[in-house]
């Protein structure tokens, strides 16, 4: 059978039966208010949005727009709650309470598991087995530091900073509110929490959670809304330091409009990030990983493996085996157990994925894309792949953020070096190599805040992630991510 | 006819990447000592002057974060000797720039001559101190380590001529960055005494960069450089928060300026530090 009829047979496209999960376990509410001091309220001009299925343009629920008096409330909320109850619980008191939110995230994690799905369009196989368990081991991990910041290397009786703003994107909606709220609470600080305006809704059934483990009212406050009620906390005087994860392009303006203030700032931005392939990486795995690297999440990563860098003596081989592997991913219903890649977040992502693919054509980039079957209503982008990129492409320098891999070669690994650190950026890389000094050579060599050999995209709560250089700055995970939310 | 020697004064220059060049711009300005007679005519650097040494610092860099953390103790514990052999003439630049007595002088080239030896002493240190392995849930080998920003921009405090100098350059050196630093525009000379000591105590050309001059003129360019990583903003007066906006174009590190800051505190340390993450598989 050739490498053709392989990838057009029965075989090779591999039709699986649905496999539904059930949109009511959701348990969604028809509209929803904003978490201030510890209840649900009305946003005080009355304004509300609509949150979509991405999947099918379908509503799911109307939200709160937060406006600055909204803001102000919530701010106002959360350092009465510091005054006058959090700073002065012990760390083993709020250690419980964290270990609380951990195990309510797990009772209702099938639950969350779907809201998510549901809101942000991901697949439910991630939902249910990434963004839900990890949120839940960020709680668990964080909570037991909460009693040992003497021991985390920043001095005897570490204090907190206060009020922390915090302002997550819509790819892992959850998991980003538990990377930036389990830290934050443990250091001692309480929070205002702005979910994405297109994903609001797992946050808000995070707020349930923090009623059934009853952390204290105003602690944890959730103002829902769009860009200007991010604006509003960034603004905000009495707000001690500002948490941000999205684009390069807003954190950059974050950074400026905190400059005049003493606010503490962290950054989690963009990235372009490289995967490099030597010729001696074991092949079945690598291409596993090349394809985990860049379509995990339709490529709604920060950290995703967006430009391949392939040795050129097995470039023609992985480039034959990757537009296979692309044809046979699964793209539909985010809701089926069986779907690989699900549906673009927002018909404005959508927008700019075809925008930028586009320049990949007319720049001179060959083009695969699988032919799988888009669904007619929603927001659906074929998993694509494009060979001979050249650094000077727009595909191969700006942060597409979706399910597109720019496909590079190079001969020594110091070309390979030289390639991936050729961007602005500098997130995450992967390295593929049977050869650990030369995997350990290359990973000293890159400028990158996190680098996977013979894996990639793997988090967990007990390791850095961040970026450098244009990536931002400041730690989420481990030890290190404790310091963004201590005064030291 | 009685004889007195006529000294022989220094012109005050520049370091960059290891030379002692006059501005490109060829302009000078006068230093008075405290209490305001003229003392000397220094190099007064222009933006141009920043341009190069920040090329000169990037050049750098990667040499000598290669080099080992042993190498690079050694290399800052060189300058503590140098230094030490020159205490008297760095307390007479102090005392000067200063305005504050021979003894005074001297206790502070004491604590800068410690402080370089503190210094010394981290460079094998910070590794296991700020980094560390991680126990992540699957078969991975996990590590952080710290790792530099890279080319680290640094307005030198403008009171601490000496002592202020060696805490703000030192610290991310020390971290494997090179430096590019604006001195003390009215008080300039211990730094430059300290530079030529850099010079002949292996530091390798590029390493540490100094200019002096205005700082207000200079510092914008240093804050919006897009090759520059990061920035020491402690001699910044009140342009600090409108540097710290330039800073944001690149997305930079900004350290702020603090008072009362502790001395053993290893902020200045973490200030230009990156943790890098390792995930490698485990597997038979």
């Amino acid at each position: 059978m050739t490498e053709h009829d392989l990838a057009n047979s029965q075989l090779g496209s591999l039709s699986y039966d649905p496999a539904l999960e059930s949109a009511s376990i959701a348990r969604l509410r028809a509209s929803y208010g904003l978490f201030i001091d510890g209840s649900f309220t009305d946003a005080s001009a009355h304004e509300r949005f609509v949150t979509l299925n991405p999947a099918n343009e379908t509503t799911l629920a109307t939200v709160a727009q937060a406006s600055s008096a909204d803001v102000d409330r919530a701010v106002a909320a959360a350092r009465r709650a510091y005054d006058t109850v959090w700073s002065k619980t012990t760390g083993a008191q709020r250690a419980k309470y964290l270990f609380r939110i951990a195990r309510l995230i797990q009772e209702r994690a099938r639950e969350l598991a779907v809201v998510e799905t549901l809101d942000n369009g991901k697949p439910i196989r991630e939902s249910r087995d990434v963004d839900i368990p990890l949120a839940a081991a960020h709680f668990f991990y964080y909570a037991g530091w909460a009693d040992k910041l003497d021991h985390a290397g920043f001095g005897a009786d570490p204090q907190p900073l206060g009020v922390a703003g915090q302002i997550i994107p819509w790819n892992f909606p959850l998991l980003m509110a538990a990377w930036k709220l389990a830290p934050a609470l443990a250091a001692g600080n309480t929070c205002v929490l702005k979910p994405a305006e297109t994903t609001p809704l797992s946050a808000l059934v995070l707020a349930e959670i923090l009623q059934q483990a009853e952390l204290p009212a105003g602690v944890v406050n959730i103002v829902t809304g769009d860009g200007s009620t991010g604006a509003a906390l960034v603004d905000h005087p009495d707000v001690d330091k500002i948490a941000f994860t999205g684009s390069t392009e807003v954190g950059r303006l974050i950074q400026q409009r905190v400059a005049s203030s003493a606010k503490r700032l962290t950054l989690e931005l963009g990235g372009k990030g490289a995967n490099i392939v030597f010729e001696d990486a074991p092949i079945d795995e690598m291409i596993e990983g090349i394809i985990d690297g860049i379509f995990f999440n339709q490529g709604h990563v920060c950290c995703a493996g967006s430009r391949l860098l392939v040795q050129e003596s097995v470039a023609d081989e992985v480039l034959r085996r990757l537009v296979r592997r692309v044809e046979q991913l699964r793209v539909g219903d985010p809701l089926d157990k069986n779907t690989d890649v699900g549906a673009i977040n927002s018909a404005a992502q959508l927008e700019r994925i075809k925008e930028l693919t586009a320049f990949g054509e007319s720049e001179g980039a060959t083009r695969y894309t699988s032919s799988c079957v888009l669904p007619e209503s929603g927001y659906w982008f074929a998993p694509t792949v494009f060979a001979d990129v050249s650094q000077s492409h727009r595909i191969a320098r700006e942060e597409i953020f979706g399910p597109v891999l720019s496909v590079l070669t190079f001969r020594t690994p110091e070309e390979a070096v030289a390639k991936a650190n050729n961007t602005k950026y500098g997130l995450a890389c992967g390295v593929w190599s049977e050869k650990g000094s030369r995997t350990l050579w290359v990973a000293e060599r890159l400028r990158a805040g996190v680098i996977w050999a013979n894996t990639y995209n793997r988090f967990d709560p007990t390791s850095p992630f961040g970026g450098v250089r244009e990536s931002g700055f400041g730690r989420e995970g481990g030890r290190h991510g404790l310091e963004a939310y201590l005064n030291v | 006819m009685s004889e007195d020697r006529v000294d022989v004064r220094k012109t005050y220059k520049l370091l960059i990447n290891g030379a002692f060049p006059r501005s490109e711009s060829g302009r000078s300005y006068e230093v008075a000592t405290a209490e305001g007679a003229f003392w000397a005519n220094v190099a007064q650097g222009s933006r141009k002057d920043v341009r190069d040494a920040v090329v000169a610092a990037r050049a750098a860099q990667a040499k000598w974060w290669s080099a080992t953390a042993y190498n690079r103790g050694q290399v800052i514990y060189r300058l503590a000797e140098m230094a030490e052999s020159r205490r008297t003439e760095l307390g007479e630049h102090v005392a000067v720039a200063e305005g504050i007595d021979g003894g005074e002088a001297e206790a502070a080239v004491s604590r800068s001559i410690d402080r370089i030896v503190w210094y010394a002493g981290w460079t094998d240190k910070i590794t296991q101190v700020l980094g560390g392995a991680n126990p992540v849930a699957g078969p991975f080998f996990n590590f952080s380590l710290p790792t530099p920003s890279g080319v680290v921009g640094v307005l030198a405090p403008q009171d601490s001529s000496l002592e202020g100098f060696v805490d703000s350059v030192l610290g991310p050196i020390c971290a494997g960055n090179t430096v590019v630093v604006v001195a003390s525009e009215r008080r300039p000379t211990p730094a430059i005494l300290l530079g030529e000591m850099s010079a002949t105590s292996d530091f390798p050309p590029g390493l540490l960069n100094i200019i002096t001059g205005y700082t207000a003129e200079l510092s914008p360019t240093l804050a919006s450089h897009e090759d520059v990583d990061g920035i020491d903003l402690e001699g910044a007066g009140e342009d600090a928060n409108d540097l710290a906006s330039a800073a944001a174009g690149s997305i930079k590190r900004v350290l702020r300026p603090r008072t009362n800051e502790d001395p053993s505190s290893l902020r200045r340390l973490r200030a230009f530090v990156e943790t890098s993450t390792v995930w490698h598989t485990i597997g038979q």
